[in-house]
């Protein structure tokens, strides 16, 4: 029982970690990791969204018929963005204003109607939660990472705009790398966001062969290198 | 027969879902409607304020509003919203919503903020599509040239300095990019002229006591504002 848990979780984060191997919502993946801010943003909404859908996917999976089963999704998932989006315009208005449409756009996220389809219509209410859960930390993981890195490369700060999320008291965190630097264009440009996502894929497999390799010649069953 | 209830079955579920689905999103709507309107207002009014301080007028900013027809100087090509700011019922200062049409990538909407006396209250950029790193510095988040606007007038400098620098004028260009400050310095002068013709216009009240429910005043004042059109 806890292992299938424990393969969730590595699912989610890791071997099938959605913007890294499945390569799913990469619109908004690319779009919004301007900043940390905007990649958290985004990603919490995108997590809360693959909770909670995988949740009432889960509960139904009994009652829907295969044949209207799609369009049954695409309902409680369009329902459940819709209101996360006028619950972000109500209480976290100003970062709304920030990710914009991305918000409305995370219907179109195939990684949430996959985890449906895939996961969360065939198996446990609190199976289908938790892999929600893991795989939109996954996504927030990955919009987090390549938000930071454009953030500091593009601009020579991080943290900027903290007070969007967590109040006036949070503008003081913001961390810059001194007036002087002169900021890097291209990582700020969509181009930035495809090279930044290149790199980072590039990175896990090599992490992953690394271990591979590192365990055919111990042959002993260490845990994956913790890099 | 079969296949019917099949049918039936299937769609009642779909409905249900519907409906289901539907009633979500009603009741998300109606708990966070409130705060949402009231959270506009204020993103808004905070607008406003960076131009106009709130201590220099006693009237409220959104409610004292009147709508003027699409213009030329303004850049506008629809009704645009005109606030006006008032302290102990004397005009204080209106807030114009021009277009700046020449930027580098598509048009530039710009707050212009312009006390009674024609000196400019402030400028800010409410939207724009210009390249990041480059033309956006016109956003007072990223430099503080949009700023160097205030406390100019018609005047000040004399009319053939409104330009950028290297056009001969007053205002800064940016490395790599005047178009965007072009743009922006040829808007914010054609703001101030249209101001000057119809200040009268602008400050207009609908009538003395103002006591009349805000949602009827946008409606007669579009009336009043076609007529300066020509005048002056």
């Amino acid at each position: 029982m806890a292992a299938e848990q424990t393969k969730i979780i590595k699912d989610g984060l890791w071997t099938n970690n959605v913007a890294l191997v499945q390569l799913l919502g990469l619109c908004p993946l690319l779009a919004v990791t301007g900043s940390f801010i905007n990649g958290l943003g985004l990603g919490l909404a995108t997590m809360m969204t693959l909770i909670l859908s995988n949740t009432c996917v889960s509960l139904i999976r009994h009652w829907t018929r295969p044949e209207v089963r799609i369009p049954i999704f695409v309902l409680i998932i369009a329902s459940i963005v819709t209101s996360i989006e006028l619950a972000m315009n109500a209480w976290f208005h100003e970062l709304y204003l920030v990710l914009g449409i991305f918000i409305p756009l995370i219907v179109t996220n195939c990684s949430i109607i996959a985890r449906a389809e895939a996961f969360a219509s065939r198996n446990t209410v609190f199976d289908s939660a938790l892999d929600g859960f893991m795989m939109g930390l996954g996504f927030l993981l990955v919009l987090v990472t390549l938000g930071s890195l454009r953030e500091i490369i593009g601009q020579g700060s991080l943290f900027a705009n903290a007070h969007l999320m967590f109040g006036e008291s949070a503008r003081s965190v913001e961390l810059t790398l001194g007036e002087s630097y002169p900021g890097f264009l291209l990582a700020i440009l969509p181009p930035g966001a495809f090279i930044g996502l290149g790199l980072l894929i590039a990175l896990k497999n090599t992490i992953d062969r690394r271990s591979k390799q590192k365990q055919a010649v111990k042959l002993t069953g260490s845990q994956p290198a913790s890099a | 027969m079969n296949l019917h209830r099949q049918v039936t079955t299937t769609a009642v579920l779909l409905m249900l879902f519907a409906a289901t689905g539907a009633a979500l999103v009603g009741l998300t709507h109606d708990t966070t409607a409130d705060t949402i309107l009231h959270n506009e207002k204020l993103t808004l009014l905070r607008k406003l304020n960076t131009l106009v301080p709130a201590d220099k007028y006693d009237n409220d900013l959104l409610d004292d509003t009147i709508k003027v027809a699409a213009n030329d100087l303004l850049g506008t090509s629809e009704v645009s919203t005109v606030y006006r700011a008032r302290k102990q019922d004397q005009p204080v200062a209106v807030v114009l919503s021009p277009v700046a049409p020449g930027g580098y990538n598509g048009s530039i909407e710009l707050l212009v903020g312009i006390y009674a006396d024609g000196t400019l209250a402030g400028v800010r950029v409410v939207k724009h599509r210009e390249t990041p790193g480059l033309g956006d510095a016109v956003e007072v988040s990223r430099s503080d040239w949009i700023l160097g606007f205030t406390g100019k007038s018609l005047n000040n400098p004399a009319e053939k300095r409104w330009k950028v620098k290297r056009d001969g004028g007053d205002f800064d260009q940016f490395t790599g990019a005047t178009i965007t400050p072009r743009a922006v310095v040829k808007a914010v002068h054609t703001a101030l002229v249209y101001f000057n013709k119809h200040q009268k216009m602008l400050f207009a009240r609908l009538e003395p006591a103002a006591n009349k429910p805000a949602d009827t005043a946008p409606t007669d004042t579009t009336v009043t504002t076609q007529t300066p059109e020509h005048g002056s």
